[in-house]
């Protein structure tokens, strides 16, 4: 447990991904099994047991402490792990216990009746010093937050051999904890371990953005187009398990089992075999923004009430498996025709298929994305962020080989917003104010006011973030902890263009709208910043169907 | 009877806080005053603790050459030094400087009237340190104490384990340069030192605002091994190698010319995880030079104090714990001192 401890303690401050990777393999390497695989299990979510309650971890430590000096602890350390870690009492005399191992905390967890909990707990948080008990503390509260993801896991098990993250993601879900077999598979001292889900994930094919200048290379004739769907992008799997039960699972793009987020679309899955598609949230037949969207998305639980006010649905587009047949490597026409059949044969209420766009040259196409209402998508325009073009001949690859799918996303919406706070940023850019938050006028109770309408961290060169950084250090007016307040006010302030793909009404943020995908487009060192936009443009986007604001407002390109 | 009984003098008439700092009207002096005065005893050379511009400065010889070294050789109108363990009077009141163990030269001072026994500690710690005299426990009636780490959540681990965790770091990522932030003063000797006795004997890398006070530290016999300063144009050829310098640099245009640097922090305020990341520290060291919530209670129990008084920190906790431990405690909001950590050596 020690071990694992200081791998999260490390992991938990590295914001570089090569770091944590490294940081990983390292840990991998010299933890033997099965103690490496239970690390694994933890950081890629695939334990089940019994978590601890945050009441649970208070009862104990107000036994232990005096609990006025553990009410102004907490308040000072605002983490009640961490808390709890720092203030647990250790006897100098009783450190001969020894730590207990990640596996049997594990065990113990996964076995022990509900009453015997607080005793192992104690136990456990006696014999660890501070990192294992705020690791430990983490790991039963259900939330590490290292900033490790199931994919990024996987890709450091695989940099232990000269095997590929995808070919994990291959045989995971054959796979259960503590992944001997995969160990011994990566280091070169075991077979390839085989699959038996019935309903696996198998990597997905992914399109490179459309420059201008491939439009001279791709002949409008090798490609079909489809609606680029502003939703996320799902797998379901559907088999039979050696029993003879249906097996239906969910996956995100990177894998991760999304079925218990999504029961409805496990159980409206109505063939055997694998799709590709987008889950969105579609209300009386209208695909509803991604906005909407996000309010079921990162739920571990659904309530019925969640299920009737945001009815999920996939829009299919491909066919990887048909019913036992693995055509990944059939062209995509191919694919297409055996998916249309499929989707007619088992109608589902919550599955439809992604419509082709017609078009014989590249204009006409140009001229559907301009106006996909217009184009054929109907009252769904709103959920469109582009089209995707697809290779007719294409074989379905994990990854994102060249030359086979596009997605030409629509041109952005541009505002101009005056630059209000700056944070610095990570990895390459730690020491840089790179995180921009910007505003635009409106009219306040004592005159005009900036109010915040989005935060931006990208967008701009690495010559632009040197000026824009320089610009933040001259101009700091006040601190508020991390954050920098910048000279901000009719007569001086700077001017940011920024990029976004769509808006939404949003009573969480004081301006009352959301940006989607917002970032900085150009520095507008040239404009007064008393010329900056002004709510009321941004509430008329949002009022307004997308594809009006495109013909109407100037802003738009 | 032609004795009278004295009445003994009580601790308020003796040091209460004013504006510039505590004041002692008996004998005329502060003690760490914010402001420049006429007399002032000053306990360590922080610049939250010395500063320039008083009439007459009493001091430890260190703190004389430190503030010298900080300020120039005309800091204030005349200097005395304190040798530690001398008793000097002043007005009616008798002082005596005693090792703090917090920085080079740092005491506490103990003043004394009528059978009035007043400790003030200024900055303490009573965990190891090479590069300075342990802390005395200076028995009295009154322990005026700081409360920098006054919470229960913090109990500093042992240095040389955190200076462990940066050769480790320095293993496992042999191509990227060790940013260490360290307090000028101080901190960084110590953390120099401690390298040292961990057995790395490479050339330190130093920022140019730490070379004095590291000439300083070596006259005075404290073995730093091969320290180099770093020039500019050295910087991106750097990597593999331990650069100190100080914890504002660390954000500085300065650090960005390093090979893909580690930011690392030694600090007591490392012990709790959202502070290090609000800095953006990648490897927190947790090494301080005030006393942990420990020690602060083990010395106020010590020295016998039957009252405490709380300078600055989070007095709240440590005013509690007093409290019910049968000692009378009060905060004096003293203004002008740590910062709540941001600016001050921790």
């Amino acid at each position: 447990m020690n071990r694992f401890a200081a791998l999260l303690d490390q992991l938990a401050y590295e914001p570089r991904r090569n770091a944590k990777i490294a940081l990983m393999v390292q840990y991998f390497r010299q933890t033997p099994d099965p103690e490496r695989g239970y690390a694994l299990a933890a950081m890629t979510g695939s334990l089940v047991f019994a978590q601890a309650k945050a009441g649970l971890i208070r009862q104990l430590i107000t036994e232990r402490t005096d609990p006025v000096l553990f009410a102004l602890s907490y308040d000072y350390v605002g983490d009640l792990s961490e808390t709890v870690a720092l203030l647990w009492p250790t006897d100098t005399n009783a450190q001969s216990v020894d730590a207990p191992l990640l596996s049997s905390v594990i065990a113990t967890l996964g076995s022990a009746h509900k009453s015997a909990l607080p005793g192992h707990l104690a136990c456990w948080l006696d014999a660890l010093d501070e990192t294992g008990r705020w690791a430990l503390l983490k790991l039963i509260t259900g939330g590490l937050r290292i900033g490790v993801s199931a994919r990024l896991a996987k890709t450091a098990v695989a940099a232990l051999g000269s095997v590929l993250p995808d070919d994990i993601e291959q045989v995971w879900h054959g796979l259960s904890v503590p992944y001997i077999p995969l160990f011994a598979w990566v280091e070169g001292k075991g077979a390839r371990p085989l699959s038996d889900d019935p309903a696996p994930y198998r990597p997905v094919m992914l399109a490179h953005a459309l420059e201008e200048s491939d439009f001279g290379k791709l002949a409008a004739k090798d490609f079909v187009a489809e609606w680029k769907w502003d939703g996320i992008r799902v797998q379901a799997s559907s088999g039979i398990d050696r029993e003879g039960r249906r097996v239906v699972r969910l996956y995100s793009r990177t894998g991760e089992d999304l079925s218990a987020a999504f029961p409805e679309l496990a159980e409206a899955m109505p063939f055997i075999g694998t799709i590709d598609g987008e889950l969105l949230v579609v209300r009386d037949g209208r695909v509803q923004s991604f906005n909407v969207l996000q309010q079921r998305l990162n739920r571990k639980q659904v309530t019925a009430r969640m299920m009737v006010e945001y009815p999920a649905h996939i829009r299919v587009y491909d066919l990887l498996v048909d019913r036992s047949e693995d055509i990944r490597a059939l062209p995509f026409v191919e694919r297409r025709a055996r998916l249309e059949h499929a989707i007619v044969a088992n109608p589902s209420s919550r599955l439809d298929l992604s419509p082709l766009i017609r078009f014989d040259s590249w204009e006409q196409l140009a001229v559907a994305r301009a106006d996909p209402a217009l184009g054929g998508a109907g009252e769904d325009t709103e959920a469109i962020e582009g089209c995707m073009l697809k290779r007719r001949d294409s074989a379905y690859l994990p990854g994102r080989p060249k030359g086979l799918w596009y997605k030409w996303k629509r041109d952005p919406m541009l505002v101009d917003a005056v630059l209000m706070y700056a944070q610095r940023g990570h990895g390459r850019r730690s020491s840089y104010y790179s995180d921009f938050t910007f505003g635009v006028w409106r009219k306040g109770s004592t005159g005009e006011e900036l109010v915040p309408v989005g935060k931006a961290y990208f967008g701009f060169t690495d010559e632009e973030l040197v000026d824009l950084d320089r610009f933040v250090r001259k101009h700091t007016v006040d601190r508020h902890g991390p954050v920098r307040v910048v000279t901000a006010n009719a007569q001086t302030g700077l001017v940011l263009e920024v990029a976004f793909e769509g808006i939404n009404r949003s009573p969480r943020h004081k301006s009352g709208v959301a940006m989607r995908f917002p970032r900085i487009s150009r520095i507008r060192w040239d404009k007064p910043s008393s010329e900056a936009d002004r709510l009321e443009t941004l509430e008329r986007l949002v009022s307004a169907n997308v594809t009006q604001t495109q013909v109407t407002n100037a802003k738009v390109k | 009877m032609k004795i009278l009984m004295k009445a003994p003098v009580k601790a308020s008439n003796l040091l209460h806080p004013a504006p510039e700092g505590l004041w002692c009207p008996v004998g005329g002096f502060h003690i760490d005053p914010v402001r420049p005065v006429k007399r002032a005893l000053i306990t360590h050379g922080h610049a939250d603790h010395a500063r320039a511009g008083h009439g007459h400065v009493l001091a430890t010889r260190e703190t004389l050459a430190i503030m010298t070294v900080r300020y120039g050789a005309d800091f204030c109108g005349q200097q005395q030094i304190a040798t530690m363990g001398e008793r000097l009077t002043i007005g009616g009141v008798t002082v005596q400087f005693q090792p703090a163990g917090h920085v080079l030269g740092s005491a506490q001072i103990l003043v004394e009237a009528g059978g009035m026994r007043i400790a003030v500690s200024g900055d303490y710690k009573r965990a190891d340190d090479p590069t300075c005299h342990p802390f005395e426990v200076v028995p009295c009636d009154v322990f005026v104490s700081e409360a920098t780490f006054g919470l229960p959540v913090f109990r500093h681990p042992p240095a040389s384990g955190e200076v462990d965790k940066l050769l480790r770091s320095l293993a496992l990522f042999p191509d990227r340069a060790h940013l260490v932030g360290a307090y000028s003063l101080g901190k960084a000797q110590r953390i120099v030192k401690l390298i040292r006795m961990a057995g790395y004997d490479r050339p330190i890398y130093i920022h140019g605002a730490m070379e004095k006070l590291m000439v300083l530290y070596r006259s005075e016999g404290i073995d730093l091994g091969d320290c180099v300063l770093v020039r500019a144009a050295d910087r991106a050829g750097l990597k593999g190698e331990i650069v100190l310098c100080p914890p504002g640099s660390l954000n500085d245009v300065w650090s960005r010319k390093f090979p893909d640097p580690v930011t690392a922090f030694a600090s007591g305020w490392m012990q709790t995880r959202a502070r290090a990341r609000q800095r953006g520290v990648e490897l927190p060291m947790i090494v301080s030079d005030h006393a942990d919530w420990p020690d602060l209670c083990r010395t106020i129990t010590e020295t016998g104090c039957s009252e405490l008084w709380v300078t600055h920190g989070q007095e709240d906790g440590l005013v509690h714990w007093a409290t019910t431990q049968g000692i009378r405690a009060k905060p004096l909001n003293l203004v002008g001192y740590g910062d709540d950590g941001e600016s001050e050596p921790a």
